[in-house]
């Protein structure tokens, strides 16, 4: 597309045909402030319903302002974005704003981290001369996310992930005018909602109208008590991105510090989710390799594709909008469960402990996991597999409030035996990990193990929808597809629906990138950058790892010795298996 | 949460099923199968709002967010005789508010709300089109014109 | 003989419908059925003194008939051929009747353009569309003129959009024509009338609906559409009924439909109803409501001609402005262009209401002044009361004062004058009305028609509602008046669409009008007009008042104190302004200041 030039306060810039005034100007080192404009490039996040009105600028001729998110530059257009009349309109479009916001922002979980608090420093408001009526709304929690509507700036980013990107359709605009808030049908409680919990709301949310629901006050507590035996796991994707809470670069890979924080807090057994994500692979591997050898063998009555099942946004999806299709994914459980439901079997004996005296916390990345542990499924007695779980934000919180000096801290390994874990579990938390994960090992298994095949190239990228065909030995060619964002995983479902669907296994993640971008992750703010970053380095913990196959983690060859037998035995099913439900029912039929 | 909860019957599903088959479950069409529906109902509760959702296929919310988006929708059920005063321009120089007023007062009732015996029901809207009769007001189908607070009684003693 | 009757939603609500019904008996009564006939009309405009019924070929004209009039006029002027004196218009100036609508001032300087048909045809009936050149211009389109001929016709007519934003229609049309040639395309017609003082489109659907599918229909030729859709207001019912019958009629005849007139030419038309939103009338915000959303409007562009109803080119024209169409292609864009002013062709309909002797639809010829809309046509202001401002835009104009009466009224003139076209409200104001409850009155109605989408309408619309409602509390500082013009010029530059930009113009007119006003409520505490509640100040003239406690022993909250027989007096501190001493006192002794 053919260049223009235009001028922008006094410079001229020439950018290609369709930018708009804000990227044109951001290109020349310009920043101007921007509010419900968001968009994570690359990564299928977008929201640019030019509704906030704070990146008014002046365009010589025009009758009125122009918000730069959305005006495309024009040859020739002259542009000021720092004249009197923009800056006052600027200054008094948010002043409306915060008119209407509580403003408590020292009592705010989004202080430090809220975008309206940082542009209204950035513009210097010091007193907010409009006064009036203010939208109260009561604080409503769910097992997740907490949402206080009185801090609603009606961006509209919530909704925009809610029924562009996941299609789930939960919240969006109600009411009108003044009155006019995102919120539920009838402001009903998430949970009875078609709502999944991946949080991705509170991922773009810019300020405190949507947060996870915070368990630090309660670990803390527990990490006090001497009754109790406290054994943590963390995920995948927090080592890298829990050094960005403290400063460094993202991408930066924290592993031994991340331990060392965790020993340094207090737990007494500080264990990883890797491992829970090896004994996964174990289970869902051989599920799918069952699977397949029964579909290749003629079996019309099996679920091919197989999907995975790791991810608890997306199994609430199909459970609460196609639980019809809910055979199709593995009836294996989340790494995070798994790990749970042998760290209160498996490990609670080697170290004769009641699973009553145990407290098994997460360090997710994820927020809809904090609504997984609380499913009654995954008790025994009342009592949960995983008690709660925690977001790296609250970790990150945690260390500070401990007056822990992350930075400071001597790398240490996890602790054994459920501490150990391969390159195969690391990359569970990229899109198109779990995949790659299970395909080491099934190609190790089709081929015998003669001929190790470890970097599948193929599966990986950032795209929302990917396919992959691998070449495992003559005659069997594997047919994957690998997707993030639960408005793509339902073209797969509508596929699989209309029986038109070619793939062999299909991997669902519901969050942009996988669980790098969850919704528990430190805020990116709209910066694609960042989400590749760990990727990256997702990546390059994989490459560092001494073993990169699960069933070649000894750990987990130790587990099934010991404890499970083998994979889909007995044991193994009645406690790394699962059964859904179906919701969509029951959300229906709230009344 | 707004509205009033109700059970809604056999009977009612699928009157509500066969509206939004005649409207191809086309959700492009949820105004206008919103539009028979309240026009059968009389207005549209929680229950009836999930079975258009339902058959239309689309989330609950977006009924909703167009029900109260729209001030022609409502969630709660009108009087008998639904009184709508008009307070249009050409109505609000000429007095409107003093018959609003007069009604409020006689009804003891606010705007959007029923009387307790159902009978009367009292909204405001924005022009009837009938200027030249200033202040108006309608019941059901009747309309009033050069109202006074003084006519507002014999207006309703007429019911 | 002709009967015709207004069946118009305001002669309706005086009770024609009564009206034509006992004409009906009479005529059967007396076996006249073969020989005059009852004509249900759309509206003559005239609605003041409804219901109006014309008697054709002598065209008398019959104002506020009741149904117990029907016998007299059957009988006295069906059969005698005598005009019933009493039902006759009398002019309030010479105080004599006249017969002939053509010579009541009412009707003297409008020229009917758009409402041409309606008060003359029974807007039911197809035939009579066409013996008055229903559907001509249509046939000329397809047979005698391209598409482009057509655009360049009504481009050189000189017709502005007249919804309110003036848009040229040609320039629209041409634009729609060469969006994406070859894709499907629609016509909409936006018949969401909104401004709370305005009836024009009402009046237009309900007493001439063929006018409108027509131009519909030319349209579609010029664009390359062979769908229509007309959104209308729910709260239309009589305008949807007659919209009903006269697609299903055009489409018996061939007038729509598949090859209409063997030209090969499609064109269907659809209905959709709004459901009370303002914001609908922006044509973003309807496609959005057509499409079964909120009707929340989008940034410009895309336009709709590029991208609209189901992300496919259309355009959008409003009632109005589709009226006036076929006249331009029968008579000619010269003729047209004739009428008027430089920019603004042809003439403009205004529902003319408020303190005003003849309220009414009217049709007058852009560049006409306001003193002949409001002192002639209007015939002056009601009750022999000064004259103070006249509103026109609606909520998204201004108010006007006597310096601008001898203004000709068109789209910049108006503009200039700091109101606007808008969609054709005209409301007229005396010294009785309380020019900051004016305002507070059109931002009430904002607020509550705001969509919520953006920050200044949302949030700004509301917080100078809340500063107009604190001064007519008489609680209003200086700072306050200060606050209201800055944010008022801040909203007006930066809301998302036009009922956003335009919402503080009631506000920025009467502050720059009626300062003096604003002022006074301010710093005095004082409502010139007396409207404002809270400023009403009840006194007891102690030279009047005979001591009789009428009003102490009726006040509900002990503000009056006294002795027998002795005067009295209202302690203001615990008045709370209810009036009821005021109604009590039979000496007169209670006044309001």
């Amino acid at each position: 597309m053919a260049n223009i030039k235009l001028t922008i306060d006094n410079k001229v810039v020439e950018v290609p045909q369709g930018t708009t005034i804000l990227k044109a100007a951001r290109q020349m080192g310009i920043e101007i402030p921007t509010l419900c404009n968001f968009e994570l490039e690359g990564l299928a996040l977008k929201n640019h319903p030019g509704g906030c009105r704070v990146c008014m600028v002046e365009v010589a001729g025009r009758r009125n302002l122009a918000p730069a998110c959305v005006t495309e530059c024009m040859p020739d257009m002259v542009v000021k974005t720092n004249s009197l009349r923009a800056i006052n309109a600027r200054r008094t479009v948010l002043e409306l704003m915060l008119s209407d916001h509580p403003n408590d922002c020292l009592q705010c979980a989004k202080s430090g981290k809220c975008e309206l608090q940082t542009l209204a420093a950035r513009m210097g408001i010091r007193e907010i001369p409009y006064k009036g009526e203010q939208s109260s709304y009561k604080i409503q929690v769910s097992p997740s996310i907490v949402r206080d509507m009185s801090k609603c700036i009606m961006c509209r980013r919530c909704e925009s992930v809610c029924y562009e990107y996941q299609s789930v359709g939960a919240i969006g605009a109600v009411d009108r005018g003044f009155p006019a808030v995102v919120s539920t049908a009838f402001d009903r409680n998430l949970l009875d909602t078609s709502c999944v919990f991946c949080g991705q709301c509170v991922a773009v949310c810019p300020v405190g109208a949507l947060t996870e629901n915070d368990h630090t006050g309660r670990l803390i507590k527990d990490l006090n008590n001497p009754d109790k035996v406290t054994v943590v796991q963390v995920a995948p994707a927090v080592r890298v991105a829990l050094g960005e809470e403290f400063g460094m670069e993202p991408g930066s890979i924290v592993t031994g510090k991340l331990a060392a924080a965790l020993k340094a807090l207090g737990f007494d057994y500080v264990f990883d989710t890797d491992w829970g994500a090896d004994a996964t692979i174990m289970e869902e591997g051989h599920e799918l390799l069952d699977r397949l050898t029964k579909y290749l063998a003629g079996d019309k009555n099996v679920k091919i594709p197989l999907m995975t099942s790791c991810c608890p946004a997306w199994v609430n999806f199909y459970e609460k909008h196609y639980p019809h299709l809910s055979g199709y994914p593995s009836s294996a459980k989340s790494p995070q469960q798994m790990f749970g439901a042998l760290a209160k079997t498996y490990f609670a004996d080697k170290i004769n402990t009641k699973r009553e005296d145990m407290i098994c916390v997460s360090v997710m990345p994820c927020i809809a996991k904090k609504y997984e542990v609380e499913r009654d499924e995954f008790k025994t007695n009342g009592n949960p597999d995983v008690d709660y779980s925690i977001s790296t934000r609250e970790l990150a919180r945690l260390i500070k409030l401990c007056n822990i000096d992350f930075d400071a801290l001597e790398p240490v390994d996890f602790d054994s035996p459920l501490g150990e874990s391969t390159g195969a579990a690391v990359i569970f938390g990229a899109t198109g990990g779990v995949m790659e994960a299970a395909v080491r090992t099934a190609y190790a298994v089709l081929t015998d193990g003669k001929l190790p095949k470890i970097d599948f190239q193929e599966i990986r990228g950032l795209e929302g929808i990917r396919e992959a065909t691998v070449h495992v030995k003559d005659g069997l060619d594997l047919r994957l597809a690998i997707v993030y964002g639960l408005a793509n995983a339902r073209k797969m479902l509508e596929m699989i629906d209309k029986g038109e669907c070619p793939y062999h296994a299909i991997e669902v993640m519901a969050c942009p990138g996988g669980c790098i971008d969850g919704a528990g992750q430190p805020y990116h703010h709209g910066d694609a950058s960042i989400v590749r970053a760990r990727w990256e380095a997702t990546y390059k913990a994989d490459r560092d790892m001494p073993i990169r196959m699960s069933h070649e983690n000894p750990s987990i060859q130790t587990t099934y010795k010991e404890f499970l037998g083998a994979p889909l035995s007995e044991k193994a099913h009645h406690l790394l298996h699962t059964h859904y439900f179906d919701k969509k029912t029951k959300i229906e039929s709230v009344k | 949460m707004c509205g009033n909860k109700i059970k809604l019957k056999e009977a009612d599903y699928n009157k509500i099923k066969e509206i939004c088959e005649k409207f191809g479950n086309n959700p492009g069409e949820l105004i206008n199968v919103l539009h028979q529906t309240q026009g059968h109902f009389g207005y549209l509760p929680i229950e009836v709002q999930e079975a258009v959702a339902a058959n239309l296929g689309i989330p609950v919310n977006r009924v909703y967010g167009v029900v109260s988006f729209y001030s022609f929708f409502t969630m709660k059920p009108k009087g008998k005789y639904a009184i709508s005063l008009c307070l249009g321009t050409a109505c609000y120089v000429k007095g409107a508010e003093k018959i609003l007023d007069a009604l409020k007062n006689e009804l003891k009732i606010e705007v959007g709300e029923v009387t307790a015996d159902g009978k009367f029901s009292i909204d405001v809207l924005r022009c009837v089109g009938a200027c030249g009769l200033a202040p108006v007001m309608t019941i059901g189908d009747k309309t009033y014109g050069h109202m006074t607070p003084e006519k507002v009684k014999q207006v309703l003693a007429e019911y | 003989m002709h009967i015709l009757v207004c069946g118009g939603t305001g002669c309706s609500a005086s009770g024609s419908r009564e009206v034509i019904a006992q004409l009906n008996k009479e005529l059967e009564a007396h076996n006249l059925t073969d020989f005059a006939r009852v004509v249900v009309t759309g509206c003559f405009g005239f609605c003041e003194r409804g219901p109006i019924v014309k008697i054709i070929p002598d065209n008398t004209f019959y104002t506020k008939v009741k149904p117990e009039d029907a016998k007299e006029i059957v009988e006295e002027h069906i059969i005698k051929g005598r005009k019933v004196q009493r039902l006759l218009y009398v002019a309030p100036d010479t105080n004599k009747s006249v017969s002939d609508s053509k010579h009541m001032e009412f009707y003297k300087k409008q020229v009917r353009i758009a409402l041409r048909n309606c008060g003359f045809i029974d807007p039911e009936n197809i035939d009579e569309s066409i013996a008055r050149d229903g559907y001509a211009a249509l046939g000329k389109c397809l047979f005698e003129m391209t598409p482009q001929q057509v655009i360049e016709e009504i481009k050189k007519s000189g017709l502005r959009g007249r919804g309110g934003g003036g848009f040229p229609t040609g320039l629209k049309w041409e634009i729609a024509s060469k969006s994406r040639v070859g894709e499907k395309k629609y016509v909409v017609c936006n018949a969401d009338e909104g401004d709370p003082g305005a009836f024009m489109d009402r009046s237009l659907l309900e007493g001439d609906p063929h006018s409108i599918l027509e131009a519909m229909a030319i349209c579609g030729y010029c664009i390359g559409s062979d769908h229509g859709l007309i959104y209308i207001r729910a709260e239309y019912p009589l305008a949807i009924h007659r919209l009903q019958v006269a697609i299903k009629q055009a489409e018996e005849v061939g007038l729509l439909g598949q090859d209409i007139l063997g030209s090969g030419f499609n064109f269907t038309i659809e209905l959709r109803y709004g459901a009370g939103a303002f914001v609908c009338g922006e044509e973003t915000a309807l496609i959005h409501s057509m499409e079964g959303h909120r009707g929340e409007p989008t940034f410009k562009p895309p336009f709709p001609a590029q991208s609209g109803y189901l992300k496919q080119p259309t355009n959008v024209n409003n009632v109005e402005t589709f009226a006036n169409i076929p006249v331009i292609i029968n008579k000619g864009a010269d003729w047209f262009a004739s009428i008027g002013s430089e920019k603004s062709k042809g003439t403009k309909v205004f529902a003319l209401a408020g303190k005003i002797n003849n309220v009414g639809l009217i049709e007058v010829p852009m560049g006409i002044t306001l003193r002949e809309i409001i002192y002639e046509i209007g015939g002056g202001i009601k009750g022999g009361k000064k004259f103070k401002a006249v509103q026109t835009g609606g909520p998204s104009g201004g108010c006007l004062t006597e310096k601008h009466l001898d203004t000709p009224v068109d789209y910049d003139t108006l503009i200039a004058a700091g109101s606007m076209m808008g969609s054709g409200g005209m409301i007229v104001m005396d010294e009785d009305d309380c020019m900051v409850s004016i305002a507070k009155f059109y931002l009430g109605f904002t607020v509550e028609e705001s969509c919520g989408k953006c920050t200044p309408c949302r949030v700004g619309n509301k917080r100078l509602l809340e500063i107009l409602t604190k001064i007519t509390e008489g609680k209003g500082t200086m700072q306050d008046l200060d606050d209201l013009r800055n944010l008022a010029t801040v909203i007006k530059d930066t809301a998302l669409c036009g009922l956003g930009q335009t919402s503080p113009n009631p506000v920025l007119s009467t502050m720059s009008n009626f300062w003096d006003e604003y002022v006074e409520h301010v710093t005095e505490k004082k409502c010139r007009a007396g409207q404002c509640k809270a400023l009403k100040q009840y006194i007891i003239d102690p030279a009047l008042c005979k001591g009789c406690t009428a009003c102490a022993r009726a006040c509900p909250v002990s503000a009056i104190s006294g002795t027998v027989k002795n005067p009295h007096v209202i302690d203001q501190s615990k008045c709370i302004k209810c009036g009821t001493c005021y109604e009590k006192c039979k000496f007169g002794a209670i006044s309001i200041k």
